[in-house]
């Protein structure tokens, strides 16, 4: 059995307490890299969202740790409560690009 | 084009012969494993596109009551409200394999007290923001579990795709023309030296029969 953990500001995560996942505050980029760090390595999480404005600053610490190589755990960016910055879609737009060659899915 | 170094000799063209056709194998199965990848990819990447537009327009809404009730009962209260759930999600993870690609696939599975705990809070001092706004997220958990599930895959995709169009390449561009120079080489060397050899044979029976003929005037001379 694997937790679900959630990693970002207070006031975007909290909500997420309810639903029964593990919350973890940060406050700044580099302590959201620590946690990140810890709760990959400690095995527990099967899914890991991080708020945007966090991963978007994370992405060359993932990419570096080629945590999306790993089956485990799934590190996925969610809209933060300061509003929607496209992050998430643009990271599969980036998947696409790099796998395709060509944005040929978002492109309409 | 750079060609191996190896003797042109008989020997030499039919190893490398041996291995130019497995490479063509591996180069028509890594083909066809690239372009089926990348329909399962894409089939993939559109279904999680339609769903992240929706996750993301249902945490916007999340958001907006949340902000409400947290001005209406105040940060703190919420706080004290929320900081123990009554229940704990746990993911059952299966692999499935795709393509040789391992992807998880992720089942929630709530422990605790079942739905009515989203709320574990008295409600005299909350309020019904509060109680929508987390109902609203309680109902976005199948999405975001599917979504995570779906774009872990991407991630996983991609990263084999890539892997595949680089050795599919390597081999079309790179191994393949090599063998073939290589292979053009051998023979030509071998076809030089066959060339080489029929002349010193003629070369070798003309200076026989010069003797021949020698040795016959020299008899008829004696004569």
């Amino acid at each position: 059995m694997y937790k679900i953990g959630i990693i970002g500001e207070r006031d975007s995560v909290l909500g997420f307490m309810s639903l029964g996942f593990s919350v973890h505050e940060v406050s700044g980029a580099d302590e959201a890299a620590g946690v990140l760090h810890k709760l990959v390595s400690s095995g527990e999480y099967a899914i890991i969202f991080i708020i945007e404005n966090l991963a978007e600053r994370l992405s060359g610490e993932i990419e570096a740790s080629k945590y999306h190589e790993l089956p485990l755990p799934a590190i996925i960016s969610l809209p933060g409560q300061s509003g929607n910055t496209g992050y998430g879609l643009a990271a599969i737009k980036d998947a696409v690009r790099r796998a395709v060659g060509a944005d040929i899915v978002f492109n309409d | 084009m750079a060609q191996l170094r190896v003797n042109p000799t008989r020997m030499e063209l039919k190893r490398i012969r041996a291995r130019y056709d497995t490479a063509r194998r591996g180069h028509k199965l890594l083909k066809d494993k690239r372009d089926e990848l990348m329909k399962k990819f894409l089939d993939i990447v559109r279904e999680d596109k339609v769903l992240r537009e929706r996750v993301e327009a249902g945490l916007a809404g999340v958001y907006r009551s949340f902000a409400a009730a947290s001005a209406v009962i105040g940060r703190q209260m919420l706080v004290e409200a929320l900081i123990m759930p009554g229940r704990e999600v746990a993911l059952d993870v299966e692999y499935r394999n795709l393509m040789s690609v391992t992807v998880p696939e992720f089942e929630a599975e709530i422990l605790g007290d079942g739905g009515a705990a989203v709320f574990n809070y008295g409600l005299a001092f909350t309020s019904g923001e509060l109680d929508a706004s987390l109902r609203e997220l309680a109902a976005l958990l199948p999405d975001l579990v599917r979504m995570a599930e779906l774009e872990k895959a991407v991630q996983l995709l991609a990263a084999e795709i890539e892997k595949t169009r680089r050795r599919v390449n390597a081999l079309e561009y790179i191994i393949i023309p090599q063998y073939l120079e290589t292979m053009k080489s051998i023979r030509m060397k071998l076809e030089e030296n066959e060339r080489g050899n029929t002349t010193r044979l003629m070369k070798v029976k003309d200076m026989m029969i010069e003797k021949k003929l020698m040795s016959k005037r020299k008899e008829a001379e004696a004569e």
